[in-house]
């Protein structure tokens, strides 16, 4: 038992010897939960994960003897967490509209029972490795959970329970160590957050995440076991961006990590996603979606421990061979978690009142992201992808800065092109994707080829009328040749048909890959339709005024991922129109020689 | 009131108290401060341990004869005292009445701080608010339960658009009135009264609860009083069932209250001398808008402030709209103009229209409508600042049919009287009005079916196909 000396904001001083960092401690008379983040003496430094209004100095302090860990087993899809992994449904049931504090309520539910399904391997009195698969539980009609055992836990298997329905504090199997030691376990076991679980080796086989927005899939690829940012200026559309992602994505498994942002955008999700269906897998798509919240007038600590509890509930799917995507939102309210504790405890501040170890705290997070060979022998991944919030939309911040030397791949939002309702927001000119060579020869196998060139080609176009807009800009639209001018119009042409996309909208909110390049390749046809007509002597106004170029904006709202051959069939009526032009042009030219 | 007396304090600054040696006070207890003219202050602890305990004045720490000041520690939080009568009362920042009648009877009490709502807990807000103003209905919709704010500087109309809010707001096919809480920190005495005269005119005063800081009050009153009108906001929501509208203003001077604090405690500054926590502490204050799972009542939140300098990515704007649910930024240049409301319109922002507007709450092509508006006003100005470099003369036929758009936009569709409460039916019809000025191919946000119904010229092409 210790005494508590002082109490500045959540950082409470402790009388409590014998402690080790990162250690738990009950403090205080309503036993609030905090953790040792430092040592002085006799005398510890906890940060508690609750608001410490009320306490006393005087009033005793408890240590509890194991590390910040999270429950893992059956029951976690669906569920909204806080940011110690309390169940807030449940929280909500037992003390109202607001938290209580102090509550002891555990993550996994203790009663209800799992249908249990035991492996055939290995036989009873083998040995049974580290994370090797105990049987499985079908936790949702989509999700199989497989139970492992734990990783730190290895030797003979002495017992494994026959099919039955289990609680998750019933005794599954019995495993003798090395060292005799008989090991009890159960559908759950608990991990400590703060340490990557283990894996047998990173793996580089690379396959898209899809997601169905065609600026990030086709123009920004992200690969599965990738490292991915979100930065921009409130509004920008961050949020938006991961809940489409979550929405869409071609992941089993999608944690998502609401770090304190809104409570809203969190109900937005717990009320629309059990009515949504994964596009995989015809299910609902919260059975294969979990929360964790810290929202932004939650607890600060419990911030910092939000985005561990998140990946490490990935790691933990990741091993049972799983492809999971983990959002978080936003990485930015994390490090200002870690500012803060950091500013109370008197450390250094280096930029921007950030610690020094800020830089080296974002890139053992997304360390964490990866594909591997697990320990059972599966391929599984986790995928990292963090919104980052820089103060006045700067990007030159020290979260923005340090998380874009990490990632691969860097979706930058642009208030300007927010501010015209140009959604997703992503500026082609300031993002960037290292994975655009990996993914080649994935749309070349299974869409259609030349994916590469056209992006590429688009890319260039998009390039090209930021130069011919300066021009415009200074000397006025006259002074373009008439191929500038067809550029600008259809750089134009990608802007508002192949980049715009709605999150909104019923039609166009997902496009399928196919989708992607087919719309990708009929706006490029346009275009050197038109550079064709003009090399015929066509004049650029006649080019202009084409009625089809205001279609070809509407049609990605047409014709949904599934009317392909239709939405191929408005190729067809490009190449009339500009026949047509073209015949008609030939014409008068003919009659007037 | 048995507690104990302590004549201790080491130094005071900044509207701190620093007390040496006092045992066992508790984070965030009510304190009574006695000076030697045996005057009352009262604070709040925000920092203790056995050796020191550090409390928040919030009247301020001047003029205080150390040796003869005297604290009493309630051993309890700060509170407020709530029952229907507090509807047409004035108060200030710690909830005393400031209309010279007497305090508040009442056994119930809550802590001004109040405890995070529970995500789980929430409904997701999706009542559209009608405000008779076409900028926010059309482009920004307001619903209830939201939080969204209004970005201004010094001397534009802010105060006016707040108070034509809080005159008009109503719900499509309703009448339930919204019950007003207004929060004033820092204003001067005649914006303040402009309110209460406001409030009074359009005979709603009954229905508003008013807590105020004026100018001259003390600065560190502003750190509570929010706290203290959101827990009379939540009181009326969900205790009494009423929907309710809450005006904070001017959330700059709460900003300022508050890194005054933080200096003086000595807090690392992030930016502008802003501590690191100026976010936590306002979604704090923010979040405490929206809606709850099986309550009747909502709460809407209006917060105005000012943008130092016009510049909204100042770290008081900037924070806010990192928090709230979009933001209605006012524009210095359309109020020279003359323009009222001056809504700049780029930069405004509501999160929560998506899900308020449409097919089932206000008309079927309002999405579309708004996004499209967007879009053409935003290529208006570019053209326009075009013309201001070429002139008018070199630009195409189809730019200047956006010059044209661009200035019927301003005049017609931002600028409206104050007292002009338009439906949102009259704002969209007008919406289409002014779309009508430019050709159909460039209107890419709308669908074929909304132009041939809506638009002026394309109905026009369809009776002579005719
Ligand atoms: N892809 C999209 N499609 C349609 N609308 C969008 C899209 N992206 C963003 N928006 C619009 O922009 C608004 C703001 O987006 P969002 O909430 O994602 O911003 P944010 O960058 O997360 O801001 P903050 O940092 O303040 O949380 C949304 O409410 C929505 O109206
Ligand atoms: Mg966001």
């Amino acid at each position: 038992m210790g005494r508590i000396v002082e109490i500045n904001g959540p950082i409470v001083t402790i009388e409590l010897p014998n402690v080790r960092t990162g250690e738990q401690v009950k403090v205080g008379k309503l036993g609030l939960v905090g953790e040792v983040i430092a040592r002085d003496g006799e005398r510890a430094v906890v940060q508690v994960y609750e608001t410490t209004e009320s306490l006393c100095p005087g009033e005793v302090a408890e240590p509890l003897g194991y590390p910040l860990s999270v429950e893992l087993g059956p029951g976690l899809l669906g569920e909204i967490f806080d940011g110690v992994q309390r169940p807030l449904t449940k929280i909500f049931q037992e003390s109202g509209d607001h938290i209580a504090r102090g509550l002891n309520i555990a993550p996994l539910n203790r009663d209800k029972a799992w249908h249990f399904e035991p492996a055939t391997q290995p036989e009873l009195g083998e040995r049974i490795a580290a994370g090797a698969l105990l049987g499985t539980v079908q936790e949702t009609p989509s999700i199989q959970h497989r139970i492992l055992v734990p990783p730190d836990i290895e030797g003979e298997l002495i017992d494994r329970a026959p099919a039955g329905d289990y609680t998750i504090e019933q005794v599954i199997a019995r495993v003798r160590d090395g060292s005799g030691h008989i090991h009890a376990l159960k559908l759950y076991h608990r991990w400590p957050v703060r340490m990557p679980r283990p894996y047998l080796h990173r793996d580089h086989a690379a396959a898209p995440l899809i997601t169905g927005q065609r600026i990030l899939d086709t123009f920004f690829p992200l690969v599965k076991g990738g490292k991915a940012a979100v930065p921009g200026p409130f509004g920008a559309g961050k949020t938006v961006v991961q809940q489409q992602i979550a929405r869409w994505s071609n992941a089993d498994i999608v944690i998502y990590v609401g770090c304190g942002e809104r409570g809203n955008e969190l109900v937005d999700i717990l009320e629309t996603f059990p009515e949504l269906t994964d596009p995989n897998t015809g299910r609902s798509l919260m059975e294969r979606t979990l929360l964790v919240a810290n929202t932004s007038n939650m607890p600060v600590v419990a911030r910092e421990a939000s985005v561990y509890i998140g990946v490490t509930l990935a790691e933990y799917f990741r091993d049972q061979g799983y492809d999971v995507v983990m959002v978080a939102d936003s990485t930015s309210r994390w490090a200002e978690a870690l500012r803060e504790v950091a500013g109370r405890l008197g450390q250094m501040p280096v930029e921007e009142g950030y610690p020094a170890y800020l830089a080296s705290r974002l890139s053992a997070f997304y360390e964490r992201a990866g594909r591997v060979r697990t320990l059972s022998g599966e391929s599984g991944s986790v995928t990292l992808i963090g919104a980052v919030s820089p103060p006045g939309g700067d990007f030159s911040e020290p979260v923005t800065s340090h998380t874009k030397e990490i990632v691969q791949t860097f979706w930058a939002l642009s208030k300007e092109l927010a501010d015209s309702r140009h959604y997703p927001a992503v500026d082609w000119n300031d993002s960037f994707s290292g994975y655009v060579a990996t993914v080649s020869g994935w749309w070349d196998r299974h869409v259609g080829l030349g994916w590469k060139e056209k992006r590429a080609e688009a890319l260039g176009l998009l390039a090209q009328a930021d130069e011919l807009s300066r021009i415009v800009n200074l000397v006025g639209p006259e002074a373009l040749s008439p191929v500038q001018r067809w550029t600008l119009e259809s750089s134009g042409l990608i802007k508002d048909a192949v980049l715009q996309q709605s999150a909104l909208d019923p039609v166009d909110s997902y496009a399928s890959p196919e989708k992607q390049y087919v719309l990708l390749e009929l706006i490029l046809e346009i275009y050197h339709q038109g550079l064709d007509l003009l090399g015929l002597g066509v004049p650029v106004q006649e080019l202009l005024v084409l009625p089809i170029l205001g279609r070809a904006r509407r049609i990605k709202g047409v014709f949904p991922s599934d009317k392909l051959d239709e939405l191929r069939g408005f190729g067809m009526e490009i190449r009339a129109e500009f026949d047509r032009l073209r015949d008609e042009y030939r014409r008068a030219e003919k009659t007037a020689v | 009131m048995s507690a104990k007396e302590y004549c201790k304090s080491s130094s005071a600054r900044g509207g701190l108290l620093f007390m040496r040696s006092v045992p066992d006070v508790a984070l965030g207890d009510r304190v009574l401060v006695r000076d030697h003219k045996n005057r009352k202050r009262s604070g709040q602890v925000i920092r203790t341990s056995n050796e020191m305990v550090l409390v928040q004045v919030f009247e301020g720490t001047d003029d205080l004869d150390l040796e003869r000041t005297w604290v009493r520690f309630l051993g309890e939080p700060v509170e407020l005292s709530l029952s229907p009568e507090i509807l047409g009362r004035i108060f200030n920042g710690v909830g005393q009445p400031r209309d010279r009648r007497p305090p508040l009877v009442s056994g119930l009490k809550r802590n001004v701080n109040g405890a995070p709502v529970n995500p789980a807990a929430r409904a997701y807000p999706r009542e559209f608010i009608q405000t008779g103003i076409s900028t926010i209905d059309g482009l920004d919709s307001l619903v209830r339960g939201q939080k969204l704010p209004i970005f201004s500087g010094s001397g534009l109309p802010h105060n006016r658009l707040a108070a034509q809010i809080v005159r008009q707001a109503k719900l499509l096919g309703e009448d339930t009135q919204f019950a007003v809480v207004f929060a004033a920190m820092g204003v001067s005495y005649d914006d303040a009264r402009f309110f209460q005269e406001d409030f009074e005119s359009s005979g709603v005063l009954g229905n508003v609860v008013m807590f105020t800081n004026l100018a001259d009050d003390p600065p560190i009153e502003r750190l509570i009083l929010p706290r203290t009108a959101l827990t009379a906001a939540e009181y009326l929501a969900y205790d009494l069932d009423m929907h309710v509208l809450v005006v904070l203003t001017d959330m700059t001077h709460y900003a300022e209250a508050l890194r005054e604090v933080a200096t003086a405690k000595g807090d690392v500054p992030s930016r502008k001398g802003y501590p690191g926590y100026l976010y936590s502490d306002l979604a704090e204050i923010y979040e405490r808008a929206g809606r709850i799972k099986e309550r009747r009542g909502s709460i809407t939140m209006v917060p105005v402030l000012s943008m130092p300098s016009d510049d909204i990515t100042h770290p008081i704007p900037d924070l806010t709209g990192y928090i709230t649910e979009g933001q209605i930024v006012l524009s210095r240049e359309l109020h020279n103009q003359g323009i009222y409301p001056p809504v700049h319109v780029p930069p405004s922002l509501s999160r929560l229209m998506k899900d308020g507007v449409g097919k089932d709450f206000t008309r079927e092509d309002h999405p579309h409508v708004a996004s499209q508006l967007y879009a053409s006003y935003a290529r208006a100005l570019e053209v326009r600042n075009l013309a201001s470099i070429i002139g008018a003369e070199e630009l195409t036929e189809a730019d200047r049919q956006f010059l044209a758009f661009a200035d019927a936009f301003e005049k017609r569709f931002i600028r409206q009287s104050e007292d002009e409460d338009r439906t949102i039916f009259d704002t969209l019809n007008l919406a289409w009005e002014l779309l009508s000025l430019l050709p159909p191919a460039t209107l890419s946000r709308v669908s074929d079916d909304e132009l041939r119904k809506y638009h002026h010229y394309s109905t026009q092409m369809a009776v002579d196909a005719a």
